[in-house]
């Protein structure tokens, strides 16, 4: 058997081979991972640890290796966002006013990886209600991005909302981690972790149990350490669900098979409005590197225009928030949730949503409610539906021409809380993932580089409605020619 | 449009109703969880109707169906596009903290519908719309001193709200209005129309005017539930808002109560108390998009509805408009009738449904589908009088006993023993018997009273022991005595 430290740095794809090859069990796998369990504490990864389930499985998972009925995520050690129900197991959305919500049913993309054999470790912190671009927002605390240098002042953010799942891929806490992204929350978190993270095709992947922040927007996804796992999970988690109605029929794909397909000949936009104000000098740098890499590897570059990317991200903070408002409503302390009395019913409602939501989904309720409200429904909800179908109509027009997209995936490196303490600055940090999640469209942060204070940066590339398969292959040339194998300063079982 | 008098001239009632219908469906509008009235309390809620997080709604095609065929018994438009929107508010019985509902693109537009006044006189109202919504649960208040309880039975149950214009004009039009659209839909199987259990219930808007004037300020009474009480809701609301007017006052825009106990409305809550609904598409939902071929197909499973049933009754059935009106009201009231008549004289059959049926459905508080007389059995027995078996006095007498027993017209006519003679040479020598016994008056008739046939008539029947057929006596009679 491999020493710990070997098990817990390996990928979806050669744990497969290792478990196929006999090398080790799943439980043995699983055990690597428990033992680390305090490597992942010290980053405030998980909000729920499940050991006695992750044994379960594991073994459950061996039995069906021994059978010869495993699928590729069969005995993967992976972490679930707190965002997805899981049956019998609390389920909190990083809120205080879920309480100790425990779910009598499990969301369709748990339950999938959960069929198809994956191990659960626990549940991953995230941002409260998958609301913020840090993971600050919290109620079960922040979580520390693992590569926060020796003696940083404070500890630098992973990102958010899936800060939690990007921390502990990262960190070697768990093999992989579901995610789920509305305006960036996989690919931003992704990017600062130096970890792969792809956003599916809006209706790729089933919403049915995963509570909601912006129903038209809300896309779960997985968060990996490599292009290939990315396919794999992406493969367990996709397909048609009847229980969500805007879940999409289109046919199932072999997306690890589709990686064969190379980008050879393949047609790569750069958008020249994503070259922000602003923009530090490294991150075009980066983007440049990215160019070249696609390039070399054989794709043509072909300069796009995408107009309305600036209206890209008001657009996105009206309609997001108009509906998270109504999507919130729910938890009302009338049937589950904790309840904060009150002398009558209205009283009771504020005293239980003003206790139980924090700071920053207040703010994202009341903006919400405002856009919503007579008198300005036309100027800003109605308006940002427009938008949104410019938006989309700017990126149908150059998918006329390319087949990717190729743009930064975030302005900067990962920063410590205090340095954005402004609400609209930390909104900025979705500048480049809002529009591709405003016109439904898979996009993937692939790490392509490190910044000049050794902090991982990544390159995002954005397909067309459904081509997820294009998107890996340039992802998968992005990470071949990069070659980013940099770790970071906390890793899991470092010490054993 | 009627009138109604104040203290210094005419006034003008203008109404118009937003009537919710239950759709008969065994689920809920986006859930599997059944729509059954009754049941423990919290017994049919699915995790969506108690609005668990990350449950999403489906939409239950049978409410589609139910929708669009309403809309076609309302000479409406289907639209092939229409959008589910959310209405916001906050009430413990409304799990989701909105209400999904169709505001801006209705499944259904425009319409309208025939209503019966008194006299035989028809008046169009116009449909503005139906749409698809869900029901709200219910707060219970009076089951506990301190607290409210909450059954969620009722929440998401699917709901068509069906808007008319403001083309009633008096408590009779409403009334006729709703009986009419209760039969529609019923006739289309879409609504069982039950108002008891709130399957069928009505928002009524009003107003009045001077005639001739622009419209006044209306007032909306909420949730009537009986056409009765609609009737008195009217009445009562009308005779408020002109006492207010005459005295010099002004309507306020109001949500009112009718109260069935004390017969009065009263204000639940005034327009600037109101909610701001703050409506927008829901996106759990995308637009609920309909093939033309699937709305033809519909179209093409359309039952008969009251008014071409009761323009066939009368013109290929010879009824007449008062009988079909009475005959085609209710659905199954229709059926029967047709059933019994199949292959037989429709107006004798007619006369038996409106008359004996209707009569001891009445009496005896039953419905047409559990009459103890079957369509068929009823039939049989006017076969008996047809063929000259019975007579319609006999009939009766049977009739009243098939209903008691609820045993088939033979069984009955059998053992009554019950038979006219219809028999000539039997009735003959009746006839003969009482000549002879009544020389005097055939010198009298042939002299010129030929009213005395009724004597014979009624001296022969009383031989015969009421069993002679009527008929075959007096064609009898006139021949021996003519002759």
């Amino acid at each position: 058997m491999s020493a710990l430290s070997d098990l817990l740095r390996l990928d979806i794809a050669s744990a497969r081979k290792g478990l196929a090859d006999k090398q080790f069990t799943a439980r043995e796998l699983t055990e690597a991972y428990l033992a680390a369990a305090d490597d992942a504490r010290a980053l405030n990864g998980f909000i729920t640890e499940t050991p006695d389930q992750a044994l379960a499985d594991a073994d459950a998972a061996d039995a069906r290796l021994l059978a010869g009925n495993a699928t590729a995520m069969t005995g993967m050690p992976i972490a679930q966002k707190d965002l997805f129900c899981t049956e019998g197991i609390r389920t909190t959305a990083a809120s205080k006013i879920l309480g100790d919500f425990t779910p009598p049913y499990e969301s369709t993309v748990s339950g999938k990886l959960k069929a198809d054999g994956a191990v659960l470790l626990g549940k991953a912190n995230l941002d409260e209600f998958a609301m913020g671009s840090a993971n600050i927002t919290s109620a079960f605390g922040p979580v520390t991005n693992p590569w926060t240098p020796e003696g940083a002042a404070a500890p630098l953010t992973p990102g958010g909302s899936s800060g939690g799942s990007a921390a502990l891929v990262a960190a070697g806490a768990a093999i992989a981690a579901t995610g789920t992204d509305t305006g960036g929350s996989i690919r931003q978190p992704a990017a600062l972790c130096g970890v792969v993270g792809l956003k599916p095709t809006y209706g790729r992947c089933s919403r049915w149990g995963v509570v909601a922040f912006a129903s038209s927007l809300d896309q779960p996804g997985p968060i990996t350490r490599s292009v290939r796992d990315a396919a794999i999970m992406l493969g367990s988690m996709a397909g048609h669900d009847p229980k969500d109605s805007t879940s999409a029929s289109a046919a199932p794909v072999d997306f690890e098979a589709a990686l064969a397909g190379g980008v050879k000949s393949m047609r790569v936009g750069v958008p020249r409005e994503y070259r922000a104000d602003g923009m530090p000098a490294e991150i075009d740098a980066l983007w440049q590197e990215g160019i070249e890499m696609a390039k070399a590897a054989g794709a043509e570059i072909v300069d796009v225009s995408l107009p309305m990317t600036k209206m890209a991200l008001p657009a996105y903070y009206i309609v997001a928030l108009a509906e998270a408002s109504s999507n919130l409503a729910r938890y009302d302390g009338v049937r589950y949730c904790a309840r904060e009395d009150g002398n009558d019913l209205t009283e009771m409602y504020s005293n239980t949503r003003g206790t139980g939501f924090g700071e920053e989904v207040r703010r994202r309720i009341l903006i919400g409610t405002y856009v919503l409200s007579a008198g300005y429904y036309d100027a800003y909800y109605k308006q940002a539906q427009k938008v949104r179908t410019l938006i989309a109509n700017d990126f149908n027009a150059a998918f006329n021409d390319v087949d990717v997209l190729l743009t930064p995936t975030t302005p900067s490196a990962a920063f410590a809380a205090g340095d954005v303490d402004d609400p609209v600055a930390m909104y900025m940090n979705d500048i480049f993932t809002v529009p591709a999640s405003m016109a439904g469209l898979p996009g993937m942060s692939v790490p392509a580089g490190l910044s000049a204070e050794g902090l991982p940066l990544g390159l995002q590339i954005i397909g067309k409605p459904f081509d997820e398969a294009s998107v890996l292959q340039m992802g998968q040339a992005i990470e071949d020619a990069a070659g980013f194998d940099k770790t970071p300063r906390l890793l899991a079982g470092a010490k054993s | 449009m009627s009138t109604i008098e104040g203290q210094d001239g005419a006034w003008e009632m203008v109404i118009g109703l937003e009537t919710h219908a239950q759709v008969a469906s065994k689920a809920k509008l986006f859930s599997s969880a059944s729509a059954a009235f009754g049941g423990a309390p919290n017994d049919h809620v699915a995790f969506l109707d108690a609005g668990m997080p990350g449950m999403l709604p489906v939409i239950n095609q049978r409410c589609v169906e139910a929708a669009v065929l309403s809309g076609f018994g309302m000479n409406s438009t289907i639209n092939l596009k229409s959008i589910f929107d959310r209405k916001n508010y906050f009430y413990p019985d409304l799990p989701l903290g909105y209400q999904i509902s169709q505001f801006s693109d209705p499944i259904v537009s425009g319409g309208w519908l025939d209503i019966e006044l008194e006299g035989g006189e028809t008046k169009r109202i116009g449909v503005t719309r139906l749409h698809l919504e869900q029901d709200a649960g219910k707060s219970i208040h009076d089951q506990d001193p301190y607290r409210t309880l909450v059954d969620l039975n009722r929440a998401g149950v699917g709901l068509m709200e069906i808007v008319s214009e403001p083309d009633i004009g008096s408590a009779e039009e409403a009334a006729a209005y709703v009986t009419k659209l209760r039969a529609i839909l019923r006739y289309l199987g879409v609504c069982d129309g039950n108002m008891e259990e709130g399957s069928l219930r009505c928002d009524v808007n009003l107003s009045m005017r001077r005639p001739g004037d622009e419209l006044g300020t209306r007032c909306e009474i909420k949730n009537v539930n009986s056409i009765r009480f609609i009737r008195e809701a009217i009445e009562f609301e009308a005779r408020r808002q002109v006492e207010v007017l005459e005295d010099g006052g002004a309507i306020v825009q109001e949500t009112r109560l009718f109260d069935p106990d004390r017969g009065e409305t009263r204000s639940m809550r005034s327009k600037e108390e109101s909610h701001d609904y703050r409506y927008f598409p829901d996106p759990d939902l995308p637009p609920l998009v309909l093939e033309q071929s699937y709305v033809d197909e519909l179209r093409a499973g359309m039952p008969e509805l009251p008014d071409a049933k009761k323009t066939r009754f009368v013109t290929e059935l010879g009824l007449t408009s008062y009988d079909a009106d009475v005959l085609t009201a209710d659905r199954d009231n229709a059926l029967y009738f047709e059933a019994a008549a199949d292959g037989r004289d429709a107006k004798t059959v007619a006369n038996w449904v409106t008359g004996e049926v209707f009569g001891r459905l009445n009496k005896n508080d039953v419905s047409i589908n559990t009459a103890p007389v079957p369509a068929a059995e009823l039939g049989a027995l006017v076969d008996m009088i047809k063929s000259g078996k019975i007579s319609g006095r006999q009939a009766k007498e049977a009739f009243e006993a098939m209903w008691a027993e609820g045993k088939p017209a033979q069984t009955v006519v059998d053992e009554l023993g019950l038979s006219q003679i219809s028999d000539d040479s039997a009735i003959e020598a009746l006839v003969d018997q009482v000549m002879q016994a009544n020389m005097d008056k055939v010198e009298e008739y042939r002299g010129g009273k030929p009213k005395l046939i009724g004597f014979f008539v009624g001296q022969v029947m009383k031989a015969s022991k009421g069993q002679a057929n009527p008929a075959s006596v007096n064609a009898m009679l006139k021949a021996k005595l003519d002759g």
